[in-house]
């Protein structure tokens, strides 16, 4: 007796997925397009100001993307929900890629601008950098094999350590350092140009959609791995049961 | 919970104290890792002065680290930690009772530093009280939180390796706070080092409780 084959899709597309997609390409042409040539230089900052239109984006993208990440830890925790477990997964994945472009583009943007490609003395940078060290411990955790049930219970525990401590570490750095360098909100000082905070928004408007779309196909992905194993797993206990009954023994 | 916290905490100590394993290899390394700094920093008096208090409390955060494999390894081998839960000691009470046996021991080691401060780096301590009030309670946090991820941890092959890149972010605070503390106390910098404490015990209170919060999960799960 052999079993039918596992009936899984062979991409992680869809119709959605390509109209975000999509979205995602034509709203970076247009940030390329008013980036470079249609919002003007800065008076203080000049050409480096054009670094906000990912580094802002980027920023606030792995905050969202790090509160999925220990919304889903919770969830696992509480409710044993495999759905969020791989939510919170996707998103470690995806957050820290927005975390590393933020440390970059900071720190090329620090160069000209402080005069320095690292500041200890600034508290959202050193946070930032903590956080994203934390969140690679988590990726770690989650790599290090075995059941799955446990490494998505150890790796929820320390998505929450890292929810419940970067407040503490924002706190801490705040009263050690003496002074920071980091601008106050660039949304809400009022100082940028009209197309520098229109890119800006853009920016974060694209950067949500590419988070979504690659949420999407990252859930996607894992979802069917887990089913192949599944899958696997039932076709393998179905086969030993097929040779004991072939072999009149008991099963 | 706090007897049976009590039994295990006197059960690790017990075990230290017929290995010896801390004071013939974790003070030998913290000892060691002092004179280092000593031949990094160029055997400059004034340097080492200067940075006496962050000196100090990095070499207890790897000391943490070698404290914590080793209380997680005596669960781990022999299955001992299955023994543990059926012997129907409430998980809590197994945290905090490793935590105390850690605690203790980061304690011991801090002092035997403490000492080595005062003789290899000349450090003058000016205020003794807020040193052991530091000591204290920044050891009952980095306790906590090394229980909680050597735990978590536990029965994971790569565990030496994994176990530092959890913790020592984690311990960021404390390192922060309690480097704060040390340098009014040793008279370093200008701060209000009792202020900081706040901000240590805050994290000692957080960590305890979130340890024995989910340990149970991290016990029966892993």
């Amino acid at each position: 007796m052999t079993n039918p084959p596992l009936d899984l899709p062979a991409h992680t597309g869809s119709r959605t997925t390509q109209v975000l997609g999509a979205a995602v390409l034509v709203g970076v042409a247009t940030m390329i397009l008013l980036g470079f040539f249609v919002a003007p230089e800065d008076d203080l900052m000049a050409d480096s100001v054009r670094m906000i239109f990912v580094h802002v984006p980027s920023a606030i993208l792995t905050y969202v993307a790090f509160s999925v990440t220990a919304v889903g830890s919770v969830m696992w925790l509480w409710k044993r929900s495999v759905w969020w477990d791989i939510v919170a997964h996707s998103s470690a994945e995806i957050g820290v890629v927005f975390c590393g472009l933020t440390l970059i583009t900071g720190s090329i943007w620090g160069r000209p601008t402080w005069n320095t490609y690292w500041e200890w003395g600034d508290v959202r940078l050193v946070t930032t950098l903590i956080l994203f060290v934390m969140m690679i411990g988590y990726l770690a955790v989650r790599s290090m094999g075995g059941d799955e049930s446990a490494v998505a219970t150890r790796a929820a525990v320390v998505g929450v350590i890292a929810a419940i401590n970067i407040p503490i570490i924002n706190r801490s750095v705040e009263w050690w350092a003496d002074r920071t360098l980091h601008q106050q909100s660039s949304i809400t000082d009022g100082k940028l140009e009209d197309w520098t905070l229109f890119t800006m928004f853009l920016g974060i408007v694209v950067w949500g959609v590419f988070y979504t779309w690659s949420m999407t196909h990252r859930f996607r992905i894992a979802w069917l791995e887990r089913e192949l194993r599944d899958g696997d797993l039932d076709e393998a206990i179905a086969a030993r049961r097929a040779e004991a009954a072939a072999s009149g023994g008991v099963s | 919970m706090l007897r049976d916290a009590w039994l295990v905490a006197a059960k690790d100590l017990q075990i230290e104290w017929r290995s010896r394993v801390t004071f013939s290899q974790v003070v030998p390394f913290a000892g060691l890792v002092l004179v280092l700094f000593g031949f990094a920093l160029d055997a400059n008096r004034p340097v080492l002065l200067q940075a006496t208090s962050g000196l100090f409390w990095v070499t207890i955060m790897f000391v943490s680290t070698l404290a914590v494999q080793r209380s997680t390894s005596i669960e781990t081998t022999d299955g001992a930690r299955r023994a543990l839960l059926l012997a129907g000691v409430e998980p809590p009470a197994v945290f905090v009772g490793k935590s105390i046996a850690v605690a203790v021991q980061l304690f011991a080691v801090e002092i035997v530093l403490l000492a080595g401060v005062v003789v290899l780096y000349s450090a003058d301590v000016e205020a003794w009280g807020l040193v052991f009030a530091t000591c204290l309670v920044a050891t009952v946090g980095i306790a906590a939180a090394g229980t909680l991820l050597g735990a978590l941890v536990a029965g994971v092959r790569a565990r030496e390796t994994v176990l530092p890149i959890l913790l020592l972010p984690v311990l960021a605070p404390v390192l922060i706070g309690a480097t704060r503390a040390f340098d009014d106390a040793l008279g370093s910098v200008a701060v209000d080092g009792w202020s900081w404490l706040g901000l240590l015990a805050g994290f000692g209170v957080i960590n305890v409780v979130l340890g024995a919060l989910s340990y149970g999960v991290l016990l029966e799960e892993t």
